[in-house]
């Protein structure tokens, strides 16, 4: 167990918790116990086939281009879930492409411009899927709260576009609050590591048997990567939503009921 | 004939399925002030937003002194036809602030001019926009659009959340801005007493449908 291996009993044992969930949703009848058994089976289900396709790509001798292709892949399938999870947000797909394309393009460019790891493929994808799985709730967040905040907003809004005010500068207090928002969650995370929770990354390479202090060098860099890819990522969303939210001679189209 | 201030040809306008305007012909008097009175959801905001181009008609034509308002500069048309909502819509910070937003780079005199045209002193520049009561809110907003120095002035049920000694106010006001520095009103209400008090001519806007009163 020494080289951080769990084995096949070690996954067995720790699904002792998942029936604990179960146990507790039936206790308090919260109907949740298929739910939860069906979300740990398809997690499970969707790791085994990651790890294993992970494990020809993080080969030494892989193709870089097949690690790239993957990274491409990661961002088409970040796009379809932010559609499915804002079908009120229009164009969510394609907003969502071009921003999770970028922010992850930008950090990665950083992570292997700069020399932080080698652009290798054992690199490329862990860290990408990182970026790109962490920026798909930012802009969930960050889409919906834009449209909550100029139909909160709305008779304001209108007040200045009457006064002769372009649409960016009618719109821009709400969209900067919508931005905030999808940004403070992610500065908490920030703040908190550490002190109240220790990420996965660190814990990953701790449990593995790395040196803690190299660890937490790892997830450092991991996490200002993160922090930077979700504010690129909900600034391009939330400015190209706004765009799309005004029409070309300045009025605020209707809006959409949102959950946000 | 002189020019209408606003003509609505065969105006249209639908939003989700619902026809809010149907077929409007109407030419508005480019002088007094003009009442378009209904009931509620008779489209008569919908009128007033189309004149300032908050909405674009789905079919028809809307026309400002004889030009299409789809052909004029939304911005440049905007801060012609100056518009007061329904409800005060204060912006964060002081009056002053507000103002400014209005005209910026204004100075304290410009200010106080269009504070003392909604009969607001000019010690208000310096108040809090939030503190205001309604009845100073709404002014402090016929102040912001006033500062502008709009052609028109487009009043959109503009004492509906007021009291009555307040409303007597803005109809006054209303009326000063015809009468002495001639500009025209097109007012929106739904209470006949109101439009009795101060409508120079009225429309009768019912179903989606308009009639000079």
């Amino acid at each position: 167990m020494g080289d951080g291996a769990i084995g096949w009993g070690g996954l067995v044992a720790s699904m002792l918790l998942v029936l604990v969930a179960v146990g507790l949703s039936a206790w308090r009848r919260l109907g949740l116990e298929r739910t939860i058994l069906w979300a740990c089976g398809r997690a499970m289900a969707q790791l085994l086939l990651v790890g294993y396709a992970l494990a020809a790509l993080v080969e030494d001798d892989a193709p870089v281009p097949l690690a790239w292709a993957w990274v491409a892949g990661m961002v088409v399938f970040a796009a379809v879930t932010v559609r499915r999870r804002t079908p009120e947000v229009p164009a969510a797909f394609r907003l969502a492409l071009v921003a999770t394309g970028s922010s992850a393009a930008l950090s990665l460019a950083v992570v292997f411009g700069f020399g932080v790891y080698d652009a290798v493929p054992r690199a490329i994808v862990p860290i990408a899927g990182m970026m790109v799985g962490n920026s798909i709730s930012g802009t969930v967040t960050a889409s919906r709260r834009v449209i909550a905040e100029l139909s909160d907003h709305r008779a304001e809004v209108e007040a200045r576009l009457a006064l002769g005010l372009p649409w960016p500068e009618a719109s821009r207090r709400f969209v900067r609050a919508a931005l905030r928002t999808a940004l403070m969650s992610q500065v908490e995370s920030t703040k908190a590591v550490g002190l109240v929770f220790l990420p996965g990354a660190m814990t990953g390479l701790i449990l593995a048997g790395a040196d803690p202090v190299d660890a937490v060098l790892v997830q450092a860099a991991v996490m200002f990567l993160i922090l930077g890819c979700v504010a690129t990522n909900a600034t391009i969303v939330g400015l190209g939503l706004t765009r799309r939210l005004f029409t070309a001679d300045h009025r605020l189209v209707r809006l959409p009921r949102t959950t946000a | 004939m002189p020019v209408p201030l606003f003509s609505f040809e065969q105006v249209v306008l639908e939003a989700e399925g619902t026809r809010i305007l149907d077929g409007v012909d109407a030419d508005l008097p480019d002088g007094g002030v003009t009442c378009l009175v209904g009931p509620s959801g008779s489209g008569k905001s919908s009128m007033l937003r189309l004149c300032n181009r908050l909405e674009a008609p789905t079919a028809g034509i809307v026309r400002f002194r004889g030009d299409d308002v789809a052909d004029l500069d939304p911005q440049q048309h905007r801060r012609r036809v100056g518009m007061v909502f329904q409800r005060p819509t204060p912006f964060p910070g002081t009056v002053r602030d507000n103002l400014l937003v209005a005209r910026p780079g204004a100075d304290d005199e410009v200010l106080a001019a269009a504070l003392e045209r909604a009969a607001l002193p000019a010690r208000f520049l310096d108040r809090v926009a939030d503190d205001l009561s309604g009845g100073e809110a709404q002014r402090m907003c016929l102040a912001r659009t006033l500062v502008t120095e709009p052609e028109v002035l487009l009043m959109d049920e503009p004492t509906s959340a007021l009291d009555a000694v307040a409303t007597d106010e803005l109809e006054c006001l209303a009326r000063e801005a015809v009468d002495h520095h001639g500009i025209p009103v097109v007012w929106v209400s739904h209470d006949l007493a109101q439009v009795a008090r101060i409508a120079d001519t009225r429309f009768l806007v019912d179903e989606g449908r308009v009639r000079r009163g």
